[in-house]
């Protein structure tokens, strides 16, 4: 009984990784393909990894998606941050609830609806004042702001309804100013969330194509794009390298951010059980 | 019961010329529709320990807030030294108050939270690393500095809120339950320290407790509290002594309550027949009530004397009846005696020798006993 379930656990395991991961594993090994066949195999090579390196517009792309990944993330992140400490810290104002509701709310709006909406709200814009003139890197960082900012509220409002609202009294009660509890005690305690909230954010625009495919313009193709474009003319092992160092690198960064979180968890609770065990410093 | 106080202490609330430290002028908070402080004046004056006693949800912790400024009165005023405390925020307030979950600050070590305090104003780095150490003596947790308070035990981390609240050496310090976290000894050996460390160091402490046997051997005076309202202030032993009402005299200790009619009412005594008891009370203090009233008579346990022989004297202040139960406690034995009305008496007498040594002699189960008191005994309340 106990090993026929144990197989059919792990026959469901098995299917189920492969499932996950058998398309990246395909891609990846092709990547090493000498051949500009994607599908017939014709012996090791790294020469497409070369010629990716030497390709301007795929790392121009990589350049101007990295670019707005990163301010993106820092400003969704003070938006956020600001909301979520609106919505978690102050009870008793009107509209609470609505805000709450209107700032989730993009997480399940369709993108296109998102991108479609945003498209001519610029071309409003411009008509009006003249700015943001055009699309471009302004528009999609604007645009991506716009939706992760949703993303890094939830993330900070469920961290900060876990901290204890004493902490910040007993700061003002030992004299501290608003602003200066602000940075000094509810900032640091909610800093994993909000590096956690720059990490969601960073991401959501790296791989965004939908909301940038509406809201960019000419010279400010991003990765996504670049490859969608590429990839409509035809699937080139180049793209296959491309795609491979992506995924290699967030592997490393998931990784490393699991590894070092572990070790934390399992300092604290070994902090934890010598002070239960009252022993001496 | 042992009070770490000395004998001979001051008791400023009995000048009427003394200017109280805190004064509390009939402040009420509401949230929404719901009271959680009613019409509550208080005087606390200079150096004292002023004990909030209430069951959990009377509001002593919403009163400490206000005085902390926290929250602030729908109604009412509050002085601190003499300046009016409406609208001054908490960080302006010559307070520090150590809170019920004691608010350490996790991602600081023992020392930088201590310091904390003194960095906000302004303080020389010198200066501040003199002081903490000092204060990290005085609670004796010097080995610890380095610590994070997740690296603590509860009695540590209790000592850290104190010293953290202590270092700016405020006038008033409030303390919200600053012991509910601590097993009994380490309790009783806190409290001797809190009076310790408050006699050295002069503050008037404001003190938050349900717990009554705290409040007695912590408090200069102890303010009860009922449903938002203040219903008594006074002494440990005023309150314990001379309860004003049927809940102070069953909040504070165990009580035997009788209802009664008032029979003979004079300046120096009253006489009272209670139908539960069988018989009367004769009280050594007058009341003032109409005759005939109903009023409630409290006998705390420790005063009535159990006997097999019919005690002397007349027929007031005692009553005979039946040995349901004997509870033996080590240092004293607990009797419970069903009277001919059906009433159960709570009996407490010490154990003044062994249980072996007297056994011969010792009241036991279904005895018949009498019951008596002094006339001095009784209190005698009318709400
Ligand atoms: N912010 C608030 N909003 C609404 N009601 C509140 C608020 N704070 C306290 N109350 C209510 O006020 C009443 C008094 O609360 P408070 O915290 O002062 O009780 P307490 O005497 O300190 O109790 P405990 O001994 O359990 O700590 C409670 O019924 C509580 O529900
Ligand atoms: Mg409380």
């Amino acid at each position: 009984m106990i090993g026929r379930r144990s197989f059919f656990v792990t026959t469901a395991m098995a299917f189920g990784f492969a499932f996950l991961y058998v398309p990246i594993l395909s891609m990846i090994i092709y990547s090493f393909n000498e051949s500009r066949l994607v599908t017939v195999w014709a012996g090791f090579s790294t020469k497409w990894y070369v010629e990716l390196f030497q390709n301007p517009q795929v790392l121009n792309a990589a350049k101007l998606s990295f670019k707005i990944a990163a301010i993106n993330a820092t400003g969704a992140v003070i938006l956020g941050t600001l909301a979520g400490l609106a919505l978690a810290r102050f009870r008793r104002f009107k509209g609470r609830t609505l805000l709450t509701g209107m700032t989730t709310a993009p997480l399940v709006m369709p993108e296109v609806i998102t991108g479609l909406s945003l498209l001519l709200l610029f071309v409003a814009m411009e008509q009006w004042f003249g700015w943001p003139a055009g699309r471009g890197v302004t528009t999609i960082t604007i645009a991506h702001m716009t939706f992760s900012m949703a993303y890094v509220t939830v993330v900070i409002q469920s961290r900060l309804s876990t901290v204890d609202e004493s902490l910040e009294e007993a700061a003002m009660d030992l004299g501290a100013r608003p602003a200066k509890v602000f940075f000094l005690i509810t900032l640091p305690i909610i800093f994993p969330a909000i590096l956690a909230g720059w990490l969601l954010a960073f991401t959501l625009s790296w791989d965004d194509l939908v909301i940038a495919s509406f809201v960019s313009g000419p010279g400010s193709s991003t990765l996504p794009l670049v490859i969608f474009s590429k990839v409509r003319l035809g699937v080139s092992p180049d793209i296959n390298a491309l795609a491979t160092i992506m995924v290699t690198v967030v592997a490393i960064g998931i990784v490393v951010a699991g590894l070092y979180m572990q070790r934390q968890e399992r300092q604290r609770e070994r902090d934890v059980q010598a002070a239960l065990a009252g022993n001496s410093p | 019961m042992a009070s770490p106080r000395p004998e001979a202490r001051l008791e400023p609330w009995k000048d009427p010329a003394a200017e109280p430290y805190v004064r509390i002028e009939k402040v009420t908070k509401k949230f929404g529709d719901f009271v959680a402080v009613h019409q509550v004046s208080l005087k606390i004056y200079r150096g004292e320990i002023f004990c909030l006693l209430g069951a959990s949800g009377c509001g002593k912790t919403t009163l400490l807030r206000m005085l902390a400024g926290f929250e602030q009165p729908s109604e009412g005023r509050i002085w601190i030294d003499g300046t009016d405390m409406t609208g001054i925020p908490p960080y302006e307030r010559p307070v520090n108050m150590m809170f019920q979950s004691y608010a350490l600050f996790p991602h600081m070590t023992v020392e930088q939270n201590v310091a904390f305090g003194l960095k906000q104003d302004g303080v020389p780095k010198a200066e501040i690393r003199e002081r903490v150490a000092a204060m990290l003596d005085l609670v004796k947790l010097t080995p610890f500095a380095g610590r994070r308070p997740h690296q603590l035990s509860g009695g540590q981390r209790q000592r850290v809120a104190l010293a953290r609240s202590l270092i700016k050496q405020p006038k008033l310090l409030l303390l919200d339950e600053p012991l509910g976290a601590l097993d009994k000894k380490l309790r009783e050996h806190t409290q001797f320290e809190l009076v310790n460390l408050q006699e050295k160091l002069g503050v008037t402490f404001v003190v938050v407790t349900h717990d009554q046997e705290e409040a007695m051997t912590l408090a200069s005076r102890i303010g009860v509290m009922d449903h938002g309202e203040i219903v008594q202030v006074g002494t440990p032993s005023d309150i314990y002594e001379y309860p004003n009402s049927r809940f102070v005299a069953d909040f504070i200790g165990s009580v035997n309550l009788f209802e009664g009619t008032l029979i003979e009412d004079e300046p120096d005594y009253v006489r009272v027949s209670a139908a539960e008891l069988g018989g009367t009370f004769y009280v050594s203090h007058g009341v003032s009530a109409p005759p005939n009233a109903t009023v409630w008579v409290a006998l705390r346990p420790e005063k009535i004397t159990i006997s097999r022989e019919q005690p002397a004297g007349d027929e007031d202040n005692r009553v005979q009846g039946v040995v349901a139960e004997i509870a033996y406690l080590g240092d004293m034995s607990i009797y419970l005696v069903r009277l001919a009305t059906g009433r159960t008496v709570r009996i407490t007498q010490p154990n003044i020798r062994r249980q072996a040594a007297v056994s011969a002699e010792r009241i036991t189960w279904d005895e018949e006993v009498w019951l008596s008191w002094d006339a001095a005994s009784p209190v005698v309340v009318t709400q």
